[in-house]
């Protein structure tokens, strides 16, 4: 059956917005607001790209990115959606943190995080308050020679099981590890230290129906199942873009894919100076992800134990050995039914950074050993938490990094896009070809949740302002 | 407009972006960020804003220009004379 996915668009727009995350989402909403005319096209046949859900059989339903994002997402979404939806944002408070060095339960918000580090760790108040207003000072035009490893040494000399405390999180949350610039750090942890970690009740489904309606309602043209294989330039201007296999025209367009894709796939290095191609092959991913989906039998319960277990058993931390393949270190997202209110199923979601390499060469064979296997350990290790798991889950699957790449077509299954440089590249495309922008997860900084869609409101003022 | 005009034009932007916040007490040679809770996507709210309604672009160069309300107002009652 060949469904028409772009009958009846018109022939031209004011603005292409290819790729549904919530950078794209929130970059498209704002300009229709703004009153120009939005085509948004979307290869997969949900919106919202990494913000996204699947259902099961047996009533189940997993959310992939869910675990949590900093409180700014409140106002963020009261600003750039409406108040329905941040209205339906509320804190998690159980974060436990279990691994051979320490063991505690926070809410990691300022107050609590400073209780932890003076009772647990026997840090003087004044360092900790120097430490968080030093990381509360911190701009992303700063000074970048830094390194998080630096900061830590300057703060807490010699200390791994701090440097565990306060970077193990964060590197589940953006790929980032020590030798990343201390900014990026800095910005990221204020961010969540602020008020804590807070989810949207209702489940992913919900938040991203109310973004489709809002879209809707500011008239984009929203198109899911719509691959964008080339953006159409002409002269060094944006002519359009080409939608399974239509050309369709536009002022401007805003790439929410890749943005190493977007550059030497989409328009081609060839419309692009030397120099700035040079700077872009320079640009490094981040890493990817895998995670096991266990779906609870219908009428089993799961005492409370937490919302998000920070787990692991390796000795100290270590960004290397979260991403390799035989990691011990994951975080379980526990969804106890409040999570969709009306609902009676939990769910559990474990999460663990890997490499790209590790499963992209594997034959169809050890790949699916590989799957089982990865299953098999998580649910040994979740064993200690919740007794006699394998008797209450009747739905379990896993995805790795392959998945990931297939579902939002990032390079290397990327979870949150690049490194820092890549903030620079991102911002650098307008210069380079007159109405061509990229929204979406880069520089660590303008990753996860709230970094994407705040990003997605910067990059729509530039839009709006190349328009007009 | 006044610098009069302009300034209470500039007070009520701010009130409408951060409606949670007191802005009665303001300083006006403290700035902003230093005094209520104003992020930098409240910043950017902020020139958003003052395009929207009044055609006034702040190139980024010019933001630190904008971080007290006094440097504000002497900031933009030149570019908002004409209104
Ligand atoms: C396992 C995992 C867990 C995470 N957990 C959290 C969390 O708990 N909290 C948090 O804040 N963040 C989390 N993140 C990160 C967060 O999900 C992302 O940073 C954010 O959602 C990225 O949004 P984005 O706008 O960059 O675009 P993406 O979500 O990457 O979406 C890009 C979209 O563009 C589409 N697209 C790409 N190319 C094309 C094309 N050529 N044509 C048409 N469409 C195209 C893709 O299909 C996709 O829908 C997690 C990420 C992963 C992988």
């Amino acid at each position: 059956m060949n469904r028409d996915w772009l009958k009846d668009t018109k022939s031209e727009y004011d603005v292409i917005v290819i790729g549904s995350g919530l950078a794209g989402l929130t970059c498209a909403n704002m300009l229709a607001k703004g009153g120009h005319s939005i085509l948004l096209l979307e290869h997969h046949y949900n919106l919202g790209g990494l913000a996204t859900w699947f259902k099961r059989k047996g009533g189940h339903i997993f959310d992939i990115s869910l675990h949590g994002f900093p409180v700014g997402m409140i106002k963020t979404c009261r600003k750039y959606w409406n108040p329905e939806i941040a209205d339906s944002i509320v804190q998690l408070k159980g974060i436990r943190l279990d691994n051979p060095q320490f063991s505690l339960t926070t809410t990691y918000d300022s107050d609590d995080f400073k209780r932890v580090m003076q009772e647990h760790f026997k840090i003087p108040r004044e360092t900790i308050d120097n430490f968080v207003s030093a990381l509360r000072g911190m701009n992303f035009y700063d000074d970048q020679t830094m390194t998080t490893r630096e900061l830590f040494e300057n703060f807490f000399p010699g200390r791994h099981d701090i440097v565990r405390m306060i970077m193990e999180p964060i590197t589940y949350a953006n790929g980032s590890t020590l030798d990343d610039p201390a900014i990026t750090y800095g910005i990221v942890f204020s961010n969540f230290l602020n008020k804590g970690v807070y989810t949207f009740q209702g489940g992913t489904d919900k938040i991203i129906g109310m973004m489709r309606a809002e879209l809707i309602k500011n008239g984009v043209d929203v198109r899911t199942k719509c691959l964008v294989g080339k953006i159409g330039i002409e002269d060094k201007k944006i002519a359009g873009v080409v939608a399974n296999g239509k050309m369709i025209k536009g002022k401007a367009v805003v790439s929410n894919g890749n943005l190493l894709s977007t550059i030497h796939k989409l328009v081609g290095d060839e419309n692009f100076s030397e120099s700035f191609i040079e700077e872009a092959k320079k640009v490094r991913l981040n890493n990817s992800s895998c995670q096991v989906y266990m779906g609870i039998k219908k009428g089993e319960k799961i005492d409370y134990i937490g919302d998000l277990l920070f787990t692991s058993e390796a000795e100290k931390f270590d960004s290397e050995e979260l991403r390799s393949k035989n990691t011990t270190s994951r975080t379980f997202s526990i969804y106890y039914p409040q999570t969709r209110p009306g609902s009676d199923m939990y769910s559990i979601v474990a999460s663990s950074n890997a490499n790209y390499n590790d499963w992209a060469n594997l034959s169809e064979e050890k790949y699916r050993a590989s799957k089982e296997e990865l299953i098999q350990r998580t649910l040994d290790a979740l064993e200690k938490y919740v007794p006699k798991i394998r008797d209450k889950v009747d739905y379990l699957e896993a995805a790795t990094p392959k998945t990931f790449q297939r579902y939002t077509l990032h390079l290397s299954g990327a979870s949150f896009g690049t490194k820092f440089e890549g903030l620079k590249i991102s911002m650098g495309l307008p210069k380079e070809i007159l109405g061509l922008f990229h929204t979406g997860s880069v520089g660590i900084i303008m990753s996860g949740w709230l970094g994407a869609a705040n990003y997605g409101v910067i990059v729509a003022n530039d839009v709006d302002k190349f328009l007009s | 407009m006044t610098k009069e005009e302009t300034k209470s034009v500039l007070m009520e932007i701010v009130a409408q972006i951060i409606p949670d916040e007191d802005l009665t007490n303001l300083k006006g040679d403290i700035p902003i960020r230093e005094q209520v809770e104003l992020d930098s996507m409240d910043f950017l709210d902020i020139i958003m804003e003052l395009r929207k309604r009044y055609g006034i672009e702040v190139p980024e160069d010019d933001y630190i220009q904008l971080a007290t309300i006094d440097s504000s107002v002497a900031y933009l009652e030149p570019r908002m004379r004409d209104l």
